[in-house]
């Protein structure tokens, strides 16, 4: 079956930017359908590969398709540009996600993808920047992007650039201590560039997060280590814009900004989401189909 | 120096450390000039910048000071993400927490991704005495060696030091320095041995013996080099600097030149220096023999450093004996 053409790419259709618009509906409209178009994409890629995460990365398709469609400052086919914004994938295990966000930037041919995880390939489970155009930081063992992040954001703030750094978290990911290392680094240093978005799915590999480590109360712990803390419903497109754009556009920030996006995981396939054991899984041929037609309902 | 009014003169307290170790001026001012030159260095630690001598550095360019805190792992991680923007950072901790708590770090944020980061290790081996195992550093050029496109180097002297911090500046790899406590003897101090990156410095040739030494071993391993060749024993040294890249022809020179090849470090015998010397003379099929001097396999006890050198044979007298041992004489 073919569940993916290259006209899903706005890369292929020669348009000079993605078509980015100021009009909020447009833009919700738009934004709502690259979140559809990352998963179907990752459904794609790891019927490929033949195991991957969809759950982790579709609790987070509305957050990259908003930061990617609506909030960060990027140009077409220049992933090195030196004053762009950057993002880190703390949680890279859902990498097949961002990938056809950033092949719809034109960072690297689409084709590339379909040879997922294949010998030698560039592209695997988690996002390598020595090899992908557009991976601002390598990640995979969680608790590094925090700390990475920080050091881009210092970087750019040293040298007077205009970038942000939004850096995606796990909820399970805030278990390892460098997350709260580059806490309290980042509020010491005032990085007011740096922004973290944890992903609230609520599971990590073994279960409910509450069960495994309990984190909570979340806000309250952000806040009392010097981050501005906010809270949105990480699947909701207008919620997310008009947080991002609170803070990217405050031009009094001091201080490194959390938000928690509460997100429901594997958001779109019904039975991902009642069930944890889809944190790594592949779906046969039949059910495949059954799943991108969910998905396609479900917009 | 005064330490407070009413104290004896031999009082001293944390700052008048730096004033004794004249290997960390050279650290802190070498970074300092290098900025002033117009390098785009940023430098930081781990809450010891009184230990390393840093704060020279960030009473010159406090702008291109970062301080860290506690937090070993964050900062290496945020000296690689610095490094994606164009700056050169450089950031130093004792080389235990460098090599063991940030070890997965250097790896994978740093090595993997060829962030030209340049890594200070420093009180490496057991400088730091009687302060115990967790601040001994004798599995660290092991485990920085087997790294991947990390290069590693051991300076055995503070001139030496400036002159590797310097011929590191244009380094396109990410590079683990390895320095002791700042007070090694002079050894390079007048100058006449340029230092390159991967390029050991051959002191004289022996027959007999080549003792190949590295970092804080060098400057004993010259002092019994001279007391073998007083008694009869024709002995050469290699000061082997660049420990990876290891200068693979200097090894096979001294082995097809020597009976015997005498690796001396400050260091585990597994996996460092000892272990590198091996594998080459090994690999070319020369037959020589290669002992391996160092910390046996254990947990050095605790002591003064000088006491633990002695016990551990570790100064000019104690290689002299496993020498003279090793070439049976």
């Amino acid at each position: 079956m073919d569940i993916a053409s290259d006209s899903w790419y706005f890369s292929s259709m020669l348009t000079p930017t993605p078509p980015v618009t100021d009009h909020d509906d447009e833009l919700v409209d738009l934004i709502s359908e690259r979140a559809l178009f990352a998963r179907l994409e990752t459904v794609r890629l790891i019927s490929i590969a033949k195991t991957g995460h969809y759950a982790s990365g579709f609790s987070c398709a509305e957050i990259l398709a908003t930061l990617y469609y609506g909030v960060m400052r990027l140009r077409k086919g220049e992933p090195d540009w030196p004053d762009r914004d950057r993002f880190l994938f703390g949680k890279g295990h859902a990498a097949a996600t961002l990938y056809p966000l950033l092949a719809d930037w034109g960072f690297f041919d689409p084709a590339e993808l379909d040879e997922y995880t294949r010998l030698g390939n560039a592209f695997g489970d988690h996002p390598d920047m020595t090899r992908i155009p557009g991976i601002d930081f390598s990640s995979g063992s969680l608790g590094h992007a925090l700390s990475t992040g920080t050091g881009i954001a210092l970087g750019t703030r040293l040298q007077g650039r205009p970038s942000n750094v939004f850096v995606l978290l796990g909820d399970g990911e805030l278990h390892e201590g460098q997350i709260w290392e580059a806490a309290l680094g980042a509020a010491h240093h005032d990085v007011a560039n740096l922004i973290a978005i944890v992903d609230r799915n609520d599971h990590s590999l073994d279960g409910r997060i509450d069960t495994v480590t309990n984190i909570e109360p979340l806000g309250d712990k952000w806040r009392a280590f010097g981050w501005d803390a906010h809270e949105v419903d990480g699947h909701d497109v207008r919620a997310l814009l008009a947080t991002f754009r609170a803070i990217v556009e405050d031009p009094e920030r001091t201080r490194p900004a959390v938000i928690i996006a509460n997100t429901v995981k594997g958001k779109g396939i019904s039975y991902m989401e009642s069930e944890f054991g889809w944190h790594l899984g592949w779906l046969a041929e039949q059910d495949e189909i059954n799943a991108i037609e969910e998905l396609r309902n479900n917009r | 120096m005064s330490v407070a009014p009413g104290l004896q003169a031999e009082s001293w307290h944390l700052l008048t450390l730096i004033e004794r170790a004249p290997g960390f001026h050279i650290l802190a001012d070498t970074l300092a000039d290098l900025v002033d030159e117009g390098h785009p260095i940023v430098a930081g630690t781990a809450d010891l910048k009184y230990s390393n001598g840093l704060v020279a550095f960030q009473e010159r360019h406090p702008d291109r000071y970062v301080q860290f805190g506690i937090s070993e792992q964050h900062m290496v991680s945020t000296a690689a993400g610095l490094a994606t923007t164009g700056l050169q950072p450089y950031v130093a901790t004792f080389a235990s927490f460098m090599a063991y708590l940030a070890c997965e770090q250097i790896r994978t944020d740093i090595a993997y991704t060829k962030q030209p980061v340049r890594l200070i290790g420093h009180h490496a081996g057991i400088t730091l005495g009687f302060y115990g195992t967790s601040h001994h550093a004798t599995e660290d050029l092991a485990i920085t060696r087997s790294i991947p496109g990390l290069t590693v180097i051991a300076p055995a002297d503070t001139a030496q030091l400036g002159a590797a911090l310097r011929a590191a500046v244009d380094h396109p790899a990410p590079i683990y320095f390895r320095i002791g406590r700042g007070q090694d003897p002079d050894v390079y101090a007048d100058g006449t041995h340029p230092f390159t990156i991967g390029t050991a410095i051959e002191h004289g040739t022996g027959t007999d013996l080549t003792i190949i030494a590295t970092g804080s071993m060098v400057h004993p391993a010259l002092e019994a080099a001279q007391a073998l060749n007083s008694g009869g024993i024709s002995t050469g040294v290699v000061d082997m600097h660049t420990v990876k890249p290891l200068d693979a022809e200097a090894v096979a020179r001294a082995a097809q030149r020597s009976r015997i090849v005498l690796t001396v470090e400050e260091h585990n015998v597994i996996g460092g220096l000892g272990g590198a010397v091996a594998e080459v003379v090994a690999e070319y099929g020369y037959g020589t023999r290669v002992v391996r001097h160092g910390v046996k396999d254990e947990y050095a006890l605790i002591g003064p450093p000088t006491h633990l050198y002695r016990h551990y044979k570790l100064d000019a007298a104690g290689i002299e004996e496993v020498a003279r041992t090793a070439v049976g004489s």
